[in-house]
This record gives C-alpha cells, structure tokens and sequence, in this order.
C-alpha cells in the first residue's frame, strides 16, 4: 500500500486555491503576500512530488529556484511596503488611490 | 497503510488546516504563527517525498528566515483598523470562491477519476549530495542567475528602505523643539 500520486496534486491545488483565495480576498498588504507565498509553497510541493513519481531531480532543482524567487520577491516587497507605508501611512490596498486620474 | 502513508496523510490534514487558520486570521501575526506551522509540515512532506535538503532548506528559508522578515515588517509598519466599509465583499468574495471551487472541482474530478501511479514515500531517496551533483553540473547557469536575482532583490531592498534626503533627520526635528 502507498499513496497516489493524485493525492499529492491534490493537496497541492488546496494549497494553491487558500493562497489565491487569501490573495484576493484580504485587503491588507502583507495578508496578499503571504498568500502569494502560500501559492509557490503549494507549487513547490506539486514540483517535488513529481520529482519523485519520475525519479528525477528536476522537480527538486525546480522547487529551490522557486523558493530563491520567493525570497527575493519577498525581500522587495516587504521593502515596497514599509516604504509606501512611510508615504501613505496607511498598509490597506484600497488607500492607494493616488493615481485616479 | 504503511507508517510513511499514516504519517503523510496526518502532515498534509495538519498543513491543510493551518494554511486555512491562517487566510481567515484578522491578526497578521496569528496568520504568520499558523503559516510557520504550515511550512513546518510542508518540509516534513518534503522529506517523505524524497528531498531532505529541500525539508532543511524549507525550514531555513521559509520558516526561519521570510517569516521572520515579515513579523519584523508587522512590527514596523502600524496596523490600522480595517475600514467598516464593506463594499469589499461581495465584490471580492464571490469571484474568488467561484474560481477557487471551480478550481478545486475540477482538480478533484481529473485525481480521482484517475489515480496514476502510486508511489511509496520512502525516507530518503535524493540524498544532498545527488541532489548538489545534478544542480551544479547540470544547472549551473540557472544557480548563477539566481544568485543575481538575489544580489538585485538585495540592491533593490536597500534602495527601497533608505531614508529619503528630502526627510528631515530626527535628530534635528528634536534639536529645534528643545530650542
């Protein structure tokens, strides 16, 4: 006895639909991030599982550079925040409306 | 079922229901205690899915280090209460559970109509040192432009969190109150 690999999929696209739903639901700036992190957290696992349903490495190879970008994205856009928040004062997407036309 | 199947259906409940505390948490940081839960179980997934370096890495990097960066922004940045304005949700809230069902639909009906293949989570199949060889010989160029990605993240973030020349120091603001 084991596990199907549909299971893990499975898993996988819960993951990703709470990160997305979390991403477009909340209103707060850094609830967004953490859901488009939950998102590339849910990919990684798609990635390793199959890695290891082909016996390959790619999936794993795949998985570290995903979690580099998101290290990276995290580092630029927690900085965006702190900076717009210096400016606007407030960390609510429905505040920055500075660019109505 | 073996140990490994028990233990892997157990890891998945737990990550599934942590991310879910975390998405409808008002308190960012009580939304940033249950994702730290959640990446924990995910790098126990990890390593019964066969990549040990990915679970260390995954606790070294999510857990330990992003999670991190965001408490320290939490801490820096002053909460506001949310507006009681709630225009927001239906707008919001219908198109998002609309996808995310369809979504989850649609992925339920393609697994479970088919299994594929079923594999046998083992303790460790791709040990660090395969798992180095083929980054390294293999993707030695993808490493180099990461290593960029990150150097730019790095300029980026510094450049970011500067203090602007155009804001006037602390130190003065206080000098001239005193005066």
């Amino acid at each position: 006895m084991s596990i199907p690999f549909a299971h893990m999929l499975f898993l996988a696209t819960l993951l990703f639909v709470m990160g997305a739903v979390c991403a477009m639901t909340r209103r707060n700036l850094i609830m967004i991030l953490i859901g488009v992190e939950i998102m590339l957290n849910a990919s990684g696992i798609a990635f390793v599982a199959g890695s290891m349903r082909w016996q390959e490495f790619q999936g794993q190879v795949m998985t570290l550079f995903v979690m580099t970008a998101a290290a990276a994205e995290i580092a630029v856009a927690l900085a965006l925040i702190v900076c717009v928040q210096r400016r606007t004062g407030s960390i609510n997407a429905n505040r920055y409306n500075l660019l109505k036309g | 079922m073996t140990f490994f199947d028990i233990i892997f259906y157990i890891t998945a409940s737990v990550v599934v229901s942590s991310t879910a505390l975390a998405i409808t948490r008002k308190n960012a940081v009580h939304a940033v205690c249950f994702i730290v839960i959640s990446f924990m179980g995910t790098a126990i997934l990890f390593y019964l899915l066969g990549a040990p370096l990915l679970a260390a890495l995954e606790v070294i990097i999510y857990a330990g280090g992003i999670m991190v960066l965001f408490v320290f922004v939490i801490m820096m940045t002053k909460m506001e209460k949310p507006p009681v304005v709630k225009s927001s949700l239906s707008s919001q809230w219908i198109p998002a559970v609309i996808l995310g069902s369809t979504c989850i639909i649609m992925a339920g009906i393609l697994v479970f109509s088919d299994s594929g293949k079923w594999l046998s989570p083992p303790a460790v199949t791709g040990t660090p040192k395969d798992f180095g060889i083929v980054l390294f010989q293999d993707y030695w160029l993808a490493v180099e432009i990461a290593s960029f990605l990150l150097l730019m993240a790095m300029i980026g973030a510094l450049y970011l969190g500067r203090r602007k020349a155009y804001d006037p120091p602390e130190e003065k603001i206080q000098e001239k109150n005193v005066i």
